[in-house]
């Protein structure tokens, strides 16, 4: 009986413990259901965005960048679409493998993967990087039958940009490449990073980098659902991108071809500008690159060829190497001379073939000298004693401030990066150039070799052809432009780029006009004559040298001279007298005296330009006149006499 | 006819129909749920997973056949098994994601720590029950024993999640049996004060576990990220649901292991706070249900066992919501009859068997 107390005892306190489980049961179901009300009605809204972010992934449609044309309409600058094979990283089993793989189907040589490589350590472990670009249709289609066998490889259709004209005003154009962390950076705090997070290539130089902004246009966006792996599954709404502006430039690509052949592969730069408005219709610098070797990043070996070639054919020589501007200057100083009230035009100096000042002998170019010179004369021909006595005359500062006016030693600014200010020497200068206190003082004998152009001062030939410009537009200065009009293919709205000019320097037009018959002058029986024979127009011109070194006390002969060792060969021109159309500035590197080289490359160009004439090949180098060799000699030994 | 009308009356005779309902119903919602879970892959799940349910029906079905004294015949020789083949696994297991779980056979491989989750309950309810009438504390320390041996080699291979389903179903039948209150509470205290030790006797992966629990959002892409998926999923489905077939995160995968032990985050999407209470409910019914056949049990044998049984259920959902819901750590447990996997269902429904023999052979004792 006891035995059944005791179970009777038992199966109360089994059923007591039954209550007590079956409450925590409960209790715990409670908690469970607290829980979920917390997830899914407390916090439903916080949830539920997160899951919408999960789901929806924003995707970047890349914009097609505008076009460049040339003043004529031929293009210049354009994108086609053209398939990539393209690996993103991060999806593959195996890069190398995945590599090796595709090789067999595909056509991949050891430079794509060599910038596959590079481009590889620029960017993140899931972008898409193209191993091959330009695909043939057949090897997209080889690679669609294989494409099961790798995974994280697509083909995509992307856009590329292509120079139609390859070399042909390359410097100007410049190219796009891909954007590197820098760029990177600068686009981010310029404002402009959501609208680049499609993009991958950006302007590097010339054209394609100053207008940038203008040529990339709106990035689209399409909101695709995503799922867990990245991979879309569908578009939900799509915003379409919008185009970049199209460029027209100034630039006439028949007359930059023309004025590019007559170098023949020379070093130099030429510069034409229309003197009437700025624009820039020829900007050659010899010898020029191919910028389509930048689009889908540049192979290793050409970029080697291109940065290390004695050449430097990457050098935009047209707005940044400059040179002592020679004789070219004086014409200038004349201006000078008239403005500042220092010369009368017939003010004339009786040339005995020398200048002395102080204890040196500054020599003109004809032993002998010109006899008596007036102002026409000297520049006619040439004359160095005219302007050594003229330079002495007005002294450096205000030479500089004149120069300064026409737009020498200053930018100039024109619409492609890069530009140099040049050197116009003055008393300022020279204080804010040196360190030492004995190297900062001006010594006047320095202002007699400035006067012809020799000494510190140094301008590219885009200065020079500006400087030129503004002095035939009577001191009206238009701002020098290779884009007339920017077109938004959206809205057909056309922008056009300086009309206006936007300044004026005080000139008096009998003393321009004065300048101009000179610089007839010099084509019609001084050192351009032999160069212009027969042309069928009237132009004016001065030629000029630059002395790469200086020879003491003796003639210059340029044929006994190494290559690298002749002076350089100016020649700055304009036509027609009356009403110029163009101004040029001609420089050849090496090219020994100005009317040697420079003079018939515009030659070639003026001929093209006004009369249509399509020269046989390279403007040739003539024959330096035994007496009208305009370059400069200064002897710097002590002259006893004195 | 006469013999398909006996034969249908042969199987309803020992089918406990409330349970049965409860039983259908959540596995109905299961073949939904797996289905919305795997719709990407086509039926080829949603079929399997049917077949476990048929067969596991029938093993059910063979077991609640069979009287609690012949199944109490097996407690001995089935936790014996269980144990030599536990053994077996710690000397030549084969390592699975760098556990070392299973057993092969030749022809099959086998998890033996799943025999114990019945074998268990069996061996200490018998165990008791044979020492009914003079339950003293050295048999409490005996059956402590019985429940510690597998669990510390089931701690080795190392699987936390099984160890502690089985160490559950250990503790129910010694809590039933009379386990004095004042020796819990202190286990209890005793086991709070032996936190640090436990602690530095965990594996990495099970330390990482419970910190991610703590702090998912320190380890958003890693262990952190089930939690933080999950959770969102569930969150984001709402007081109604997103509708079935229409959770973005079941479909677009970011649930992980969706089919087997996060369906609950799938489910909890697509049908939300309604489909949860609906879910909550039904446990509680089948838990209910459950412990009434255990308040009715004749013998202490079946009385535990029915009772344990119950109570491993429960834990089997709690830990499961818990840890989809983020309020447990992830340890590899399913959603009793929900989850995708043959394994987990037939020992569940070997459970429900058990049951389902516990009440219908309640009057046959009687008489």
């Amino acid at each position: 009986m006891s035995d059944f107390y005791h179970s009777e005892q038992d199966s109360d306190r089994f059923r007591h413990r039954l209550l007590v489980a079956g409450a925590g049961v409960l209790l715990a179901f409670l908690l469970l259901f607290g829980r979920f009300f917390y997830l899914q009605i407390v916090q439903h809204e916080y949830y539920t965005t997160r899951a919408e972010s999960n789901r929806i992934s924003l995707v970047p449609i890349m914009p097609n960048r505008g076009n460049i044309v040339d003043r004529n309409g031929i293009i210049l600058a354009r994108n086609y679409s053209a398939f990539t094979l393209e690996i993103t990283p991060s999806k593959t089993l195996g890069l190398e493998e995945t590599i090796d793989g595709l090789a067999e189907i595909v056509e991949i040589q050891l430079k794509d993967r060599r910038r596959f490589k590079r481009l590889l350590e620029e960017s993140k472990n899931f972008e898409s990087i193209p191993i091959r670009t330009r695909l043939t249709d057949r090897e997209v289609a080889r690679f669609a039958a294989h494409r099961y066998r790798f995974p994280g490889v697509e083909v995509k259709a992307r856009l590329f940009r292509q120079y139609p004209e390859g070399t042909m005003a390359a410097h100007a154009i410049g190219y796009i490449s891909r954007i590197n962390a820098k760029e990177k950076e600068a686009i981010e705090e310029s404002g402009h990073g959501a609208n680049y997070k499609g993009t991958d290539h950006i302007g590097k130089i010339g054209l394609e980098e100053h207008y940038e902004y203008e040529l990339h246009g709106t990035a689209g966006h399409e909101q695709v659902e995503v799922d867990a792996g990245g991979r879309a599954v569908r578009v939900l709404s799509q915003t379409p991108p919008k185009p970049g502006n199209n460029l027209t430039l100034t630039l006439d690509s028949k007359l930059q071809k023309i004025a590019e052949q007559a170098f023949g592969g020379r070093r130099g730069s030429l510069t034409a500008i229309d003197p009437s408005s700025g624009a820039i219709l020829a900007l050659v610098s010899s010898p020029a690159f191919d910028p389509n070797l930048f689009v889908d990043g540049i192979r290793f070996d050409d970029w080697d060829e291109l940065n290390n070639h004695p050449d430097k054919p990457l050098l935009n020589r047209a707005i940044y190497s400059t040179f002592p501007p020679g004789s070219t200057f004086k014409p200038l100083m004349a201006l000078g001379a008239l403005t500042s009230g220092k010369r009368t035009p017939g003010q004339a100096i009786a040339d005995p073939g020398y200048f002395n000042f102080g204890n040196r002998r500054f020599m003109d170019d004809k032993v002998g000298g010109h006899g008596m010179v007036d102002m026409h004369k000297s520049i006619v021909v040439s004359c160095n004693t005219y302007y050594y006595v003229l330079a002495n005359d007005m002294g450096i500062d205000t030479i500089a401030r004149f120069m300064g006016d026409l737009g020498l030693g200053k930018k100039t600014g024109i619409d492609i990066p890069g530009e140099a200010t040049g050197i116009l020497p003055s008393q300022e200068w020279k204080q804010q150039r040196f360190k030492k206190r004995e190297q900062q003082k001006w010594y006047a004998g320095e202002t007699i070799s400035v006067g012809i152009g020799q000494g510190y001062n140094a301008y590219s030939t885009l200065h020079m052809s500006h400087a030129l410009a503004n002095v035939l537009n009577y001191g009206k200065v238009f701002r020098p432009h290779l884009v007339n009009t920017i077109t938004n293919p959206n809205t057909g709205e056309v922008r056009t780029i300086e009309s206006e000019p936007v300044r004026q320097i005080a000139l008096k037009t009998e003393h321009v006009d004065l300048i101009k018959r000179a610089m007839a002058g010099v084509v019609k029986e001084g050192t351009g004559a032999r160069a212009f024979a027969g042309a069928a127009y009237e132009s004016g011109g001065k030629t000029g040298t630059a002395q790469v070194f200086s020879l003491k006390g003796g003639k210059y002969v340029a044929g006994q001279v190494r290559e690298r060792l002749r002076d350089h060969s100016w020649y700055v021109a304009f036509a027609p007298v009356d009403q110029p159309k163009i101004v040029v500035a001609v420089m050849v590197e090496n090219g020994g005296f100005g009317a040697q080289s420079a003079a018939p490359i515009a030659r070639q160009v003026f001929d093209y330009y006004l009369t249509g004439q399509i020269p046989g090949g390279p403007a040739p180098e003539t024959e330096a006149p035994e007496d009208a060799s305009d370059g400069p000699l200064v002897e710097e030994n002590a002259h006893e006499a004195d | 006819m006469k013999l398909i009308k006996r034969f249908f009356q042969a199987i309803v005779a020992h089918l406990d129909i409330p349970l049965f309902l409860i039983v259908l119903a959540l596995m109905g919602i299961g073949l939904l749920t797996v289905f919305s879970a795997t719709s990407s892959d086509g039926f080829e799940k949603l079929d399997k997973q049917f077949i476990n349910m048929a067969v596991s029906g029938a093993i059910m079905l063979l077991v609640a056949r069979t009287p609690p004294q012949t199944l109490m015949r097996f407690a001995v020789p089935l936790y014996v098994t269980g144990v030599v083949l536990l053994l077996g696994v710690a000397l030549f297991g084969i390592v699975v994601n760098g556990s070392r779980r299973w057993l092969s056979l030749g022809f099959v491989r086998i998890q033996p720590s799943e025999i114990m989750k019945i074998a268990m309950p069996l061996m200490l309810a018998w165990y008791f029950h044979k020492h009914e009438s003079l339950l003293k504390a050295r048999h409490f320390i005996i059956a402590a024993a019985i429940l510690m041996v597998p669990i510390l080699f089931i701690l080795k291979q190392p699987d936390l999640g099984t160890s502690l389903l089985i160490g559950a179903s250990g503790f129910f039948v010694i809590f039933f049996a009379g386990l004095p209150w004042k020796v819990m509470f202190g286990l209890a205290a005793a086991g709070g004060a032996a936190m640090p030790v436990l602690w530095s006797m965990m594996h990495d992966y099970q330390q990482r576990r419970v910190m991610t629990l703590l702090d998912p959002t320190s380890d958003p892409l890693g262990a952190g990220y089930h939690i933080i998926q999950s959770t969102i999923a569930i969150g984001s489905g709402g007081g109604l649901g997103k509708g079935y077939l229409n959770g973005s995160q079941t479909h677009l995968e970011f649930i992980p292991e969706k089919h087997t032990d996060f369906i609950f985050a799938v489910f909890s999407e697509e049908w939300g706070l309604l489909g949860n209470g609906v879910l909550l409910v039904l446990f509680t019914l089948l838990i209910a249900r459950g412990l009434m056949i255990a308040a009715g049990a004749p013998t202490l044998f079946s009385r535990l066992l029915a009772a344990a049984i119950t109570l491993v259920f429960f834990i089997y959902a709690f830990v499961n919501m818990g840890m989809v819901s983020g309020i447990l750590p992830v340890v590899g447990v399913p959603l009793p009859f929900i989850s995708y996997g043959g394994t987990a269902l037939v020992t569940l429904m070997l459970g429900i068997g058990i049951l389902m023999s516990i009440q219908t052979h309640r009057m046959l004792v009687k008489k």
